[in-house]
């Protein structure tokens, strides 16, 4: 057992040394991998932003109910009482159109703009929290809303945020499609490595062969080889997505602050690093695996 | 011991390397495999250490039969050889250290306990001195030494040598001659295919002639 453990430590200490005296061809080798990998990462990233900016939004979906502009008081109360008995609506909270005028000056830099209408161009509204969240039962609730008198237009706010969540859902299997090519591509840059590598060491194999070396034995450093360089591509794909986020980031601060609003792009998370680490050295590995055996069931004498 | 019975070997294209052969090696002989150039002295060799593999009859080595070995324990079966090459098959991106640890390497050997072996190994064909220099730097000669060393190391119980004294000056021949009867000596089962005459008439050795493939004489 400890032979066992100095073998595999010897041979990866073997395959580092290898990696280091040809380092401009190591370099450009992760560097291959490191930006093939930092594609659908760097693209995951910013879906997962987006999915957690649209969950934040969507938390809890509402129903804008908008009045008509000739809409009294006693409308509204009307409309109060019969929200008030509708079985559906578990909440229901009214904006008068003074305070949406007042809103909008404080919140948006449009105050100017709002100043030089004449009239209060906004309809009394109701924002409603349904007791059912399902999609169908919100929908049902809008179509009955919009048929009451009165009302101008019943918005349901989800709609947005579901156009969102379909578009995210399109995104994802783009990620997915990119991953599994660039995986291709990975698999095949180690396996074009590795081959180079066996080429110049075929002599070493043969004789190890020869007297007696085993294939796993022969294919060891080569595994470790490759799976080392899909873990130093992972690193540098790393290593790009955050300096990249890292530079978005302070120009996105500049930007929003114009806005008067503040969002921040957020990093991979532990697991989602640990994941591209396993699965970048996992393909290396494969791609070592295939071929050596390939070399090796080629050049096993018959 | 090391049988074979009605051994042949085809080429693909038909060229017959070996018709038939059939003969017994005991364990602790020296035995010489001799015969003109092209008589199948390498290809037998090749055959008993499962480099490559008859087209037809058995070859049986300790008690296991090559043909029904499987693959994965030609591996095993080899490290009960020394190999020595015609071509010496070197690594020349390394030590002569190097070279002669490469055995003890794969068989997974104590660090320790490879080193002192791989000095004593150097040390019985001369080179220990030189146990840092690269095989560039030896002579012909000295390169068939270091594969010597590199075949006994891990010390095997048959020593399979292909023209061991192939392109060296009869001084340097009769060296070798007395180191492999000093393995032989100590029990070790040497097998030499040679055409080297005056090593025959040194050593006296069993000979095992072929002639285009066929045995002429055991």
């Amino acid at each position: 057992m400890k032979i066992w453990i100095s073998q595999h430590f010897r041979t990866l200490i073997a395959v580092i040394a290898r990696l280091a005296r040809t380092p401009v061809a190591s370099l450009f080798n992760i560097g291959v991998i490191g930006i093939a990998l930092a594609l659908p990462a760097g693209f995951y990233v910013g879906l997962f932003n987006l999915q957690g900016f649209s969950r934040e939004l969507a938390a809890d979906p509402q129903i804008s109910l908008y009045l008509a502009l000739d809409a009294g008081p006693a409308d509204i109360a009307q409309i109060e009482k019969r929200l008030g008995q509708l079985p559906g609506v578990r909440k229901f909270r009214h904006i008068s159109r003074e305070q949406a005028l007042s809103d909008i000056k404080n919140s948006t830099g449009m105050a100017d703009v709002i100043a030089s209408l004449g009239q209060n161009p906004l309809p009394d509204a109701f924002v409603i929290d349904a007791a059912d969240n399902g999609t169908q039962a919100l929908e049902k609730l809008r179509d009955e809303f919009s048929r009451w008198p009165k009302i101008a237009y019943a918005q349901l706010d989800t709609a947005w945020a579901q156009r969102l969540e379909a578009a995210l859902r399109l995104g994802r299997l783009a990620v997915l499609i990119l991953t599994t090519l660039l995986a291709f591509a990975l698999v095949a840059v180690t396996f074009n490595t590795i081959r180079l590598q066996i080429l110049t060491q075929r002599d070493e194999i043969e004789v190890s062969r020869l007297i007696g070396a085993t294939d796993t034995f022969i294919r060891r450093p080569f595994l470790y080889f490759g799976a080392l360089l899909g873990l130093a591509g992972a690193l540098a794909a790393w290593a790009i997505i955050w300096a990249s986020i890292y530079l978005l980031n302070s120009g996105l601060t500049d930007l929003l602050q114009l806005y008067g609003a503040n969002f921040q792009l957020r990093h991979l998370n532990v697991d989602d690093s640990l994941s591209l680490l396993a699965f970048s050295a996992g393909l290396g590995w494969f791609g070592a695996w295939m071929s050596v055996n390939r070399y090796l069931s080629a050049s096993t004498p018959r | 011991m090391i049988a074979l019975s009605g051994v042949c070997k085809r080429y693909p294209g038909g060229y017959e390397a070996l018709k038939n052969i059939s003969f017994a090696i005991n364990t602790g002989e020296m035995v010489f495999i001799t015969g003109h150039s092209g008589a199948g002295k390498s290809t037998l060799l090749k055959l008993i250490a499962a480099i490559e593999r008859p087209t037809s009859g058995s070859i049986v080595i300790n008690g296991q039969n090559l043909g029904a070995l499987r693959p994965g324990a030609i591996p095993f079966l080899r490290r009960n050889f020394g190999l020595i090459f015609q071509d010496h098959k070197l690594l020349f991106d390394r030590t002569l250290f190097d070279n002669v640890m490469l055995p003890l390497n794969i068989r997974g050997f104590d660090r320790r306990e490879a080193q002192k072996r791989v000095r004593a190994a150097l040390d019985k064909v001369g080179l220990l001195s030189r146990e840092k220099a690269y095989p560039v730097t030896l002579s012909g000669g000295e390169q068939q030494r270091l594969c010597i060393a590199r075949a006994i190391v891990h010390r095997p119980a048959i020593l399979l040598a292909d023209e061991p004294t192939g392109n060296l000056d009869a001084a340097y021949a009769s060296d070798l001659g007395d180191l492999f009867t000093s393995f032989n000596q100590v029990g070790v089962t040497v097998i030499i295919a040679t055409h080297d005459e005056n090593l025959g008439d040194r050593l006296k050795p069993r000979a095992i002639v072929l002639n285009h493939g066929e045995l002429a004489a055991s």
